[in-house]
Parts: C-alpha cells; structure tokens; sequence
C-alpha cells in the first residue's frame, strides 16, 4: 500500500492469541501441489469453492503458470446432507473435461469439521462405475485447515499419495531395476530439475515426488494442454516399494510419519532422512548419500561445482563474517539457510517459521555446532511476534533471508530481504531459484554477497567503485 | 474473422453431460437486439457446478476482501483456521492514503483467530474475544468487523453475540458478518451481506455537517490501481464534494457519514445497489448509476451531476474540466487508434468491469468477440427491469434482506419524487436504474456468464483474440498460447484506469500488449523450416 507500516507501540505480552501476519497457509494448498506433481493429475479441493479459488491464486501469484484446482463447491445444503452427490458430480465433470490419470483430493475445514467419510465416499464412487476403463486413479488426503500448515499438507499428501498406490506383487519391466525415491518436500521447480539431474549423473532413475517442475515451470504452447505434461509418473508411484532406498529432504521431517517411513516398515525400502541440501555441509551429506545408496562415484562436475563454491567463500569472507540475519519460512527452508548462513560467517540471530513441527530448535542446534552465539529458534510464531521479538532484544539485523511475506517486517526495520523459498510474488521467477546443491548454494551466497555490497555502496558518501 | 458464435457456443459445452449442457446452453447466449431494445434472457448467479473450474471466489471473499477490506480503519478479524485470512491478506489492489503517517492504516495487517483442532471440538467464542480484546489493546480502532468463515457456522459460534458483547466491554464499534464461504453462488452473496452489515452498522453514525453544496457519495469503486484517486480529484476540480466512497481510499468515519450526500454515484452496480437503495429508503438520497471507465463515459457522467445539481456555475466548470482532459486524451486515442483498429478483445471479468471496459476498447477501433461476468446477475446482462422476473433461488434466500423504512428525523428526499421524473423526461438521467451490459454490446457476440477454465481454454484457441481480459487465474494460461492477458481485477499492478489520465493509462497499456512480437516466437525456427520443407515436398 501507498503508506509506511503504521508504528505499533509495544506493550510486553508475550502469548498472543490470534495470529498477526501469519507466517504460514493452510494444509489443503500444500496437498493441491502435491497432486499438481503427478502425471496427468488433477488437484481436487472436497469443500467451498473458495478454496480452490483461493489457493489458485495464490500458487499462480508464485509460479506464474496455470494452476487448474476443481472443487465440489458446497452449498448449505451440502453441509447438512453431506457432499457425497457433490464429491461424484465434481469427479465426473472433471473427468469428462480434462480426462486425467488421476484425481487428487484434499479435505477441507469445511468437509473435515462435518466429518465426510473420503474412504466410504471414494469406494461408493468406484464401485458405481467410476472404475471404468480410462476411469482415473482417485488418491484423497485429509488436510484439515485448522491443523498444520501448508507444508503439512504438502507432506501428509506426498505419504498418502505412496501408501494409497504403491502397489505389492509383480511391477512393470521399467521398475524391476534399481531405482531411488526422491522425496524432496516443498522446494522450487529449479531444485525438483536439480535432483533429477544428480539422479541421471549417478546413472540411477529416481522417482522424484512430487514433480511439478514441468507442470508448474511450462513452456509457450500454440495449442494449449489443459493439463501440462510432466509430473511423477503414476507407473513409478505404484513402483515406490521397489525401490532401492528413499531419500527423504528436511530435517524437521525426521520425527514424522512420511512416505519414506511408512516404504521402510510396510516393504522395507531403507530410508535416509537427511536435511535439504542448502549449502556445502548439507550437499555434501546428500552427496555422500547418494554415493552410499548407488555405490556410483561421485559425478566429477559437481566436485567441480564444490570446489568453486569453497573458493568464493574464501573470497567474499570478508563482505559477510559476522553479519546478523533473520531467517523465517517454511521449517526446512530455514535450516537449510541456517546451514548456509552459519557456514559462510554470517550471524543467524533469529530462525523463525509459522511451522509447527517441534524439530525445528533441535535441527537448527545440529546445524549450527560451531556458531558461538547460537539462533533464537522460534516455532508457529507469525511476523508481528517475530518484529516484537526483533525489537525488545534489540537483534538489529544486517539482512533478511525469506519469503515475499516477510517484505513489510524488512522495511520495517529497513533491511534487505533476499527471496527465498515460497511463496515469492514481488519479485520475478521464484519458480526458478535454484536453492540446492552447490550451484544452488553458489547463487544465494552471490546474491548475499551482492546484496550487502550493493547496501555498503549506495550508503556510502565517499563513492565506491572497486569492492 | 467470420466465426458463427452459435456454432461456438455449441463447441463449448459439447463435452458436458446432457444435464450441464443445457444448463450452461441458457449461460451462454449470443446477443441480438429485438423490438424496443430488448436482449435475450440468461442465467446467472446460479451456482457453478461441482468439478468445473470457476473463477468464482466465496462470500467470504466478497465480503472481506472486496466491501469491508479496503476501509483503511475497521480493523477486520477472520475467524477460522489460518488459510481465508493469508489469502486476503493484501491480495486485492486497493490502494489506500492516509492523511498522515500517524493516522491508522490497519490493511497492512492480516488478524485471524487461526482456530486449531480443539477450536472446532469446542468452540471458538473463547478464542475470538481474547483476539478482540488483544487487537484492541494493541490497534485502538474505532471498530473492529469480524468475518466468519466455513467451519464457524457449522460449529455454532455466533459471532453477532460476540460483537454484542465487546462492544459494550470495549465501548467501540464491532460488528460481524455470516459470510461462511459455502453460503452463496460467489463472492456476490458476500457483497449484500457486507452491504447489509454496513448499512446496519455504520451508516448514519457520523453527524459532521458539510457546508459544500454539492456532495456526492461514490459507491461500488474500490481504487484498485488509484481509480478512486483519480475520481476524488475530477470531483473536486469540478467542485463537487465527496463525502465517502464504498469502499477505495475510504475511513469508518467517512462511511458513517454517507447519509449527509445528496446524492449517490453507483459505479459497480453488482457489488453496492443494496446500499444505495436502503439509503434512498431510508434517508431519501437518490441514486444513479455512472461510469467513470472511458473519457467519453466520465465526460457523460460528470455531466450529469452538472444536470442532478441544477445549477450553472457548476455545469460550467465541468464542461472545462471536460475540455481541458479531452483534448490530452484525444492526441493519444488517435495515435494508439491508428495501431489497434481492428484487433479483437475478449473480457471475462468480475460484476461490471466486463461492461465498463467495452467502451475502452472501441475507443481504439477493437472488437469484442466475448464478454461475460463472473459474479453478474441477471440484471447486470440485461438490466434492473428484468428484477421482477429474476428467480430467487435457495442460495438468494439464504441472505437477509432487511426491512428499511424512512428514518424519522433523518429522511429528506433530496429531489421529489416529480422532480426526479421530470428529470428523467428532460434529461437522459435515469435514477435506480442500471440497463446491463447486452443492451450495449453489438449484435451476434458472445455473452457468457461464469466462464468456465474449459470454455476459456476452447474459446482462446478457437478465436485467438489480440487481448484476453480476466484476472490472475487465467492469465498465464492465455499467455502460454502467446496472447496477452490484461488482468482487470489487479490490472496487473499497473493503473489508474478511471477518469481521463486513466483511459491514456489503458490506452497505453493495450498498444503496448497487442502489438507486442512474443506469439512469433512460439515456432521455433528449426520446427518452421522442417513445415517449410515438408510443404516443399508435399508440393
């Protein structure tokens, strides 16, 4: 808006009830990317046609793509009678206009609160008929908005998605080799093309779920496709528990029920857990991973990579060492930039996310070690509490690492805010922004680096011209 | 292009099951001007069927996001689980100024209850009063608006006891809205309980007196893009004062002092009759609806103020005010004319935008192929004196209408009920009227309510207009295929469209995007000459 934040006086009330500036979506957005990610699939909203609404405009606000979410479209009456008519005229009608492979759905508060029975509701429909011929597959995950974020949506679709279609018995040809899981969690289209990359440089196939690198980052088309082409193939979620083991991005997901624990108990696909790769430390233990699980060497252009990456750290120690961050977003998107920040010499002094795991403290401990002053970590906090936070103890900030949300608490306190992470929509190709792997972790700590020069330059009165 | 939009309309909605095509055949109607005038008859605001991908938003939407929202000082909780609070969050383009920094400027922030698994089990009242209480220790409003969403009709919390209650705890002004996002067709049921909610609320509480002798309220303009600044500024050059407007730039204050104008200037008819009406019922101003979209159509409107106003001096200065930005925007017209003459325009877009903007476009020589509202009713097609035949259906019924009579001390017709007709005989003024967007649209085009993401994919690729206008939701699907997108709800962060300086801003903006190069490109050259060489061999 036209004006400057209004200054709010403080007054020391450290529990606020309602949330001020949230620092988080709610569930059924992160399933509805989950589904976006499957080859041929339809995401589907069981609920308020605003939702649909809601969420499309906020996932095409970030890519700048299409992004087509059906919904059942409740009425009054469907809130007292249930949505069950609703659920089958929307999965038919969406049918017959896009012919999917699959429809995704996600609950809703709405169709949560009312208790909707999806499983009953789902085999009611299959039975009927819904299983003909080119019928599509039906996957459903229950994101109620009032529990979790939009990560936890993201992550509870990606293990309903594998528990409800992998597939035991016999598998097709393609999938009788060794192949990895790749369960990246919320990351960029640019990253989802990056792990597929290392997966290809390693000589092994990997199931990368989701994949919306493709079907969120297209190309120009004089004929469109009402559905884009790419995504996880369905014949390769069927396959989940064939595979040779599953790495799974994000510290924070370690704790929890995921596709990769629920593959390891129910058909005992070896899991490895390890934290997004942002950053060297964090890439190197992913490499390590992927070394171990393929038994492949290391693909000699990223050592490549590694090796520049290390050198400019040397070179643009001096710009950054000792400089004070605040990071804030989605949880594993802060411990990845808490790794990368604590690396380089900068300062995290506040590591904050709307997120609400409880890993989030210890997994920022584990990537910290050697940082003297350690983070105030800060879990399901929003941005008005984080400003109040800055404030009272006075963290005076040289820059911020986050998402677009963050911009007004950065002009607040008048620093720079680098975007990163989701969801970006005051600057240009947040779908584009590499985050992993040492390119990825070439290109932030530039961005860093340039960010900090460009501050000192257009502060100073003398005129720099060589930094 | 010669494409009959009948068989268009056929190819539309062929793939439907029988009992969606036929109700989306009586959606879809190609104009055709009969005797007197008359326009064929569609269905609209009837709800979207389950499974096809509308653009429609909610209630809650309507309410919050479009009404209520952009008043800079009524602090607005959303009671519920955290998502219809972060997608209103400043997602609507309407700007804002404040007097001075100090002055409050609550649209920066966005206050939810962000009710959690046992809010459901147990209910929510609890947590809404202590997120009152808290917001008005911290902001010190003058009145905080609270906006149910899905789950808080269904559990029961009544937030109407709520407001009850806090009001006389905190001693300022709270009021809720029931705008639960399954309650209505689109965000349409959002703006009439939003309506109904100010009208009751906050209308009429602010006595400050005005000596200016010609005030005017401006109802249904939300300074997306500085619209509203732009109307602020011709009105008061022409000396008309403007005492509030519903809702662009606007304070509790001033809409609490709506009822002292004389008069009310309606630019979206679909989103603010209500109020327009009840205030005539019940403090005698009368209404009427204007266009400040286009030159042409502000220098009509402003015009008719001058007429409303009966008095001389006025209408002089208003013809050179009118003088004086016609001759800026007439250079620029010509020159982007000579570019534009000719090329195609389609326009799917809210509950007035999709009429208002026509003109724009004939102005620089453009055809439009289609056009169609997205949360329209029938009145907005085919114009209010269809009303009478308009079907209320359940979802309609499902919102109050309140009972308006005359206040007793407060109600002064502005115009006798003679006067008005004389008027409207004299004049081309018509008051509580607003004809619809078919009776001025040409013959054979394309009428389509709730575009579907389908019938948009289909029309695009049959038609390839020049320029599709709709909204952020369909714009990067158009632009894949290489056409442009002009987005009419945000415009594109671009604007002010209003007024004179806005129709150059337009003008401007659709030179640049229609005779842009990009669709050359889509066919990459190595493609185009392996077509060249298979036609060679073909040949």
């Amino acid at each position: 808006m036209s004006s400057p934040a209004r200054k709010i006086k403080l007054e020391a009330k450290p529990n606020w009830v309602s949330t001020r500036n949230p620092c988080k979506a709610c569930a059924p957005m992160g399933a509805t990317l989950v589904m976006r990610g499957i080859e041929g699939g339809v995401p589907f909203l069981h609920g308020s046609q605003g939702c649909a609404t809601y969420m499309r405009r906020y996932l095409i606000s970030h890519f700048r793509e299409p992004m087509d979410i059906a919904t059942s479209g409740f009425s009054e009456a469907s809130t007292i009678f249930g949505g069950g008519a609703n659920l089958r005229q929307g999965l038919q009608n969406v049918t017959s206009q896009y012919k999917p492979g699959l429809i995704g759905i996600a609950t809703t508060c709405l169709t949560e609160t009312i208790g909707e029975d999806m499983n009953l509701l789902l085999h009611e429909y299959r039975a009927k008929g819904g299983q003909a011929e080119n019928a599509p597959e039906l996957v459903h995950v229950a994101t109620p908005s009032y529990r979790g974020t939009h990560v936890d949506g993201f992550n509870d679709a990606v293990r309903a998605v594998v528990e409800q279609m992998a597939a035991e018995g016999a598998l097709p040809s393609a999938y009788t080799q060794s192949f990895l899981n790749i369960f990246p969690g919320m990351v960029s289209a640019e990253d989802l093309r990056f792990l597929k990359e290392v997966a290809d440089d390693f000589g092994i196939p990997a199931t990368v779920f989701p994949d919306y690198s493709e079907t969120l980052d297209g190309p120009s088309m004089l004929k469109y496709k009402k559905i884009p082409e790419g995504g996880t193939p369905l014949l390769a979620l069927h396959a989940t528990p064939a595979a040779r083991a599953s790495i799974e991005l994000g510290r924070t997901l370690r704790q929890k029920k995921t596709a990769a624990s629920f593959l390891q108990e129910r058909f005992l696909v070896p899991a490895k857990r390890i934290g997004l790769p942002v950053g060297v430390e964090e890439t190197d233990v992913f490499f390590n991973t992927m070394e171990k699980v393929t038994g492949a060497p290391m693909p000699e252009k990223y050592a490549a990579q590694r090796g520049r990456l290390i050198d400019a750290y040397v070179d643009g120690h001096k710009y950054v060492f000792g400089k004070r961050a605040i990071v804030f977003g989605d949880e594993d998107m802060v411990v990845g930039m808490t790794s990368l920040l604590a690396e380089i010499g900068a300062q995290p002094i506040l590591c904050a996310s709307g997120g609400k795991s409880g890993a989030l403290a210890k997994s920022i401990a584990e990537v910290t070690t050697h940082l003297k002053e350690a983070p105030l970590v800060r879990e399901g906090v929003d941005f008005m509490t984080m400003a109040e936070e800055a404030e009272m103890k006075e963290l005076k900030p040289d820059f911020m690492i986050g998402s677009s949300k963050g911009a007004k608490f950065a002009r607040a306190l008048g620093v720079p805010l680098i975007r990163v992470g989701f969801p970006i929509h005051d600057r240009f190709g947040g779908q584009r922004i590499l985050h992993l792997g040492y390119r990825g972790a070439q290109q932030l700590f530039d961005q860093i680096i340039n960010t900090l020069l460009e501050l000192k330059q257009d502060s100073s009165p003398i005129g720099y011209s060589y930094l | 292009m010669s494409i009959d939009p009948r068989v268009v309309k056929d190819e539309l909605i062929q793939i439907y099951p029988k009992k969606l095509r036929q109700k989306r055949s009586e959606q879809i109607v190609v104009t055709q001007k009969g005797e007197g005038g008359s326009v064929p008859e569609i269905k609209a605001n009837v709800r979207t069927s389950p499974g096809i991908i509308t653009q429609r938003g909610c209630t809650y939407a309507g309410c919050k996001g479009v009404v209520i929202g952009p008043s800079r000082d009524i602090l607005s909780i959303t009671h519920g689980p955290i998502g219809c609070a972060f997608y209103s969050w400043l997602t609507r383009r309407n700007q804002t100024r404040p007097a001075t920094l100090e002055d409050p400027n609550y649209i920066n922030y966005c206050l939810s209850t962000d009710m959690q698994e046992e809010n459901i089990v147990f209910g929510g009242e609890k947590k809404l009063k202590a997120a009152i209480r808290e917001a008005a220790q911290l902001f010190k409003p003058k009145a905080i608006a609270l906006f149910s969403t899905c789950p808080v009709g269904l559990i029961g919390d009544d937030v109407h006891a709520v407001a009850r209650e806090l009001k006389e705890e905190l001693g300022i002004n709270i009021f809720g809205f029931s705008c639960e996002g399954y309650r209505g067709v689109s965000q349409s049921a959002g703006h009439h309980i939003a309506n109904n909610g100010v009208f009751k609320n906050v209308v009429g509480l602010n006595e400050t007196p005005h000596p200016e002798k010609f005030k005017v309220n401006v109802l249904g303009e939300y300074n997306i893009g500085g619209d509203g600044f732009v109307i602020e500024e011709l009105l008061t050059r022409c000396g008309i004062k403007q005492i509030s407007t519903f809702s662009g730039n606007s304070t509790y204050d001033t809409m609490a002092n709506a009822h002292t104008a004389d008069l009310n200037l309606i630019m979206c008819h679909r989103s603010i009759n209500y109020v327009a009406e009840m205030m005539e019922k019940r403090f005698g101003i009368p209404w009427m609806k204007i266009n400040f979209i286009g030159a042409d159509a502000t220098a009509k409107s402003l015009r008719r103020l001058g007429e409303y106003f009966e008095d001389d001096a006025l209408k002089a200065r208003i013809e050179e005010v009118i003088a004086e930005e016609q001759e800026k925007v007439s250079g620029i017209r010509e020159a982007v004319k000579a570019r534009c003459t000719g090329k195609t325009a389609m326009l799917f877009v809210g509950g007035s935008r999709a009429h208002h903007y026509q003109q724009l476009f004939k102005d620089i020589g453009m055809k439009v192929l289609a056009a169609g509202y997205e949360f329209g009713h029938r009145d907005d097609y085919e114009g209010r004196k269809v009303l009478p035949t308009v079907k209320v259906d359940a979802d309609s019924k499902n919102i109050e209408e309140i009972d308006v009579v005359p206040d007793p001390v407060r109600f002064r017709p502005r115009r006798t009920a003679e006067r008005i007709e004389q008027m409207e005989a004299m004049t081309e003024m018509e008051f509580r009227d607003y004809v619809g967007m078919m009776p001025e649209m040409d013959d054979d085009t394309l009428v389509i309510d709730d575009l579907s993401q389908h019938e948009s994919d289909r029309l695009l690729e049959m038609y390839r207009p020049d320029i599709f206008c709709a909204g952020i939701k369909e714009k990067f699907g158009v632009q894949k295929m290489g056409i442009p997108c002009k987005q009419l709800h945000s415009y594109d962060y671009g604007g002010p469209y209003a007024g004179f300086r806005g129709a150059i801003n337009f003008y401007k903006d659709i030179d640049r995007m229609v005779n842009m190069k990009y669709a050359s490109f889509l066919t990459p050259p190595w493609a185009a000459q392996e077509k060249e060489a298979q036609q060679a061999a073909a040949d």
